[in-house]
């Protein structure tokens, strides 16, 4: 009997992905074994025409992980929706945009000329810049269009499922892979982690007071950690906001929160609901010293939509200044 | 001006709903794009509604309760307040102009200050002119079809493929 096939293509991403397949230990030659891989770039040498050759819905499922900012991203994830049963959007770039999608805050020109003319380590007295099409020798070369915008992946095709995190954790991953091979699949669109916030697991959770109050927020550098809640101590902590399911990677490594694991079921977006969160354990009612407070938080939007902000209500039509 | 703005405003129940009924049975005018919503307290106003209601259309939003004090709920008011704060600096970062959003406190019996808080608000919304925000999707209606019913397929059949020992021998591994 055939193996199930399956692929593993990123888009932008940072290759993290691929390495919390590995993170499954002797599993991951189980995994691969059992199926039969079409594409992974990362590891092997498939072609982008084998895909276009199979039949549609002939990949049982194909995980992509990455946010998608040009064409050539666009194009692989459509190919890939018709040839599969399934997509799986994985880890937080797809997800929701993730890292890559903090370039949504600047415009793609400034973007360009920061990476080719005016960085500090750049030599580009012609001013060069990518271009789709150039002809070296009588013969045209074609560069994938970068587009405006970074999107998360359900913004360009249909997802099923999501594996939420930056990386995915290992269990996580597992219980996925599981879950597929079995059929015992939860409704589609669904987020294959548990649907609570990450405070339930927190190893810190008993040193979380029932009233939260804070005068000053400090940075995670600025205080000696005592292995209290991280909030209790005044560093902005996102657990409140965020999914658990992450095993407390970050916090067993005494770093808060940053969210990459995305909102529970019922939040839409995990940003201004942290935010909300946030604001009200300030423990003040004065305008002025609210004021002041509120300028502790260096760059909030970069801190509250850190993976999210392709996918955030208002980061889907962003208007950018710069 | 030809624009017309909508301004979506959320009132409290206690305050500055009464005051906006008050202003009503003065017969005092303003603009038919100031739509309210009233809801029990401005700290129930998440900012997740506020984005929502840009996202939908709205030009401008303002979030209107009772005096500092006078909150229903003792501190309600407050809450709002501190989220508002933070809320615009957020909007500031994602490009949102600072006149769209507004907090205002408003009493029950402050009915002209409502109507003049709210052609204020209208005006200075009415010079930024519409939140040009386009829906901006490389979601093609195409695709969405075929994967629709590639989505019916039952999750059985990826185990048709697989033997029942080989399911077992991974779960175990895993």
């Amino acid at each position: 009997m055939d193996k199930p096939k399956a692929a593993f293509y990123w888009c932008a991403s940072c290759g993290g992905c691929e390495e919390s397949l590995v993170d499954l230990n002797e599993a991951v030659i189980k995994v691969l074994t059992a199926v039969d891989m079409v594409l992974m770039p990362v590891a092997m040498d498939f072609k982008y025409e084998d895909v276009r050759k199979l039949a549609d819905k002939e990949i049982t499922v194909s995980f992509i992980n990455g946010a998608i900012r040009t064409s050539e991203q666009e194009e692989l994830v459509k190919l890939l929706r018709k040839k599969s049963i399934y997509v799986i959007a994985y880890g937080a770039c797809s997800h929701l945009g993730g890292v890559p999608g903090l370039a949504n805050f600047y415009k793609k020109e400034s973007i360009l000329d920061r990476a080719y003319i005016e960085s500090e380590s750049t030599v580009n007295p012609e001013k060069k810049l990518p271009k789709m099409k150039t002809t070296v020798e009588g013969k045209e070369l074609e560069l994938p269009e970068f587009y405006d915008r970074v999107y998360a992946l359900n913004q360009v095709i249909d997802v099923d499922y999501y594996i939420p995190g930056c990386p995915p954790v290992p269990d996580v991953v597992k219980n996925a892979i599981v879950a597929l091979l079995k059929g015992a699949l939860p409704p589609k669109g669904s987020i294959l982690t548990p649907n609570k916030s990450l405070c339930k697991d927190c190893p810190r959770q008993e040193s979380k007071p029932d009233k939260l109050s804070i005068k000053e927020f400090k940075r995670p550098y600025e205080i000696m950690d005592n292995g209290d809640c991280f909030l209790q101590q005044g560093v902005i902590c996102l657990g409140i906001s965020t999914r658990t399911g992450c095993e407390s990677s970050c916090i067993n490594a005494n770093m808060p929160c940053r969210g990459c694991f995305g909102p529970t079921d019922n939040v839409m977006e995990s940003g201004s609901k942290a935010s909300s969160a946030i604001s009200s354990i300030i423990d003040t009612n004065d305008e002025q010293e609210i004021d002041a407070i509120m300028d502790t938080i260096v760059d909030p939007a970069g801190l509250f939509y850190r993976y999210s902000l392709p996918a955030s209500i208002l980061g889907k039509n962003i208007k950018i200044k710069k | 001006m030809d624009f017309k703005p909508k301004i979506v405003i959320f009132v409290c129940n206690w305050c500055s709903y009464a005051a906006a009924d008050g202003a009503g049975m003065k017969r005092a005018k303003y603009p038919a794009g100031i739509k309210l919503i009233r809801v029990m307290c401005s700290g129930r106003v998440d900012p997740q509604f506020i984005l929502q209601a840009f996202h939908q259309g709205a030009d401008g939003v303002m979030i209107m309760g009772c005096h500092p004090g006078d909150c229903h709920y003792k501190e309600g008011n407050y809450k709002a307040l501190r989220r508002a704060k933070l809320l615009q600096k957020i909007l500031d970062q994602l490009g949102v102009e600072g006149d769209r959003f507004k907090l205002e406190w408003v009493s029950a019996s402050e009915a002209d200050r409502f109507i003049k808080v709210v052609n204020e608000m209208y005006e200075n919304v009415q010079k930024l002119g519409p939140l040009d925000y386009k829906a901006d999707t490389l979601f093609s209606s195409e695709v969405a079809e075929t994967v629709e019913q590639g989505s019916e397929t039952t999750p059985e059949s990826v185990t048709e493929t697989l033997d029942n020992n080989e399911t077992e021998e991974i779960e175990q591994i895993l």
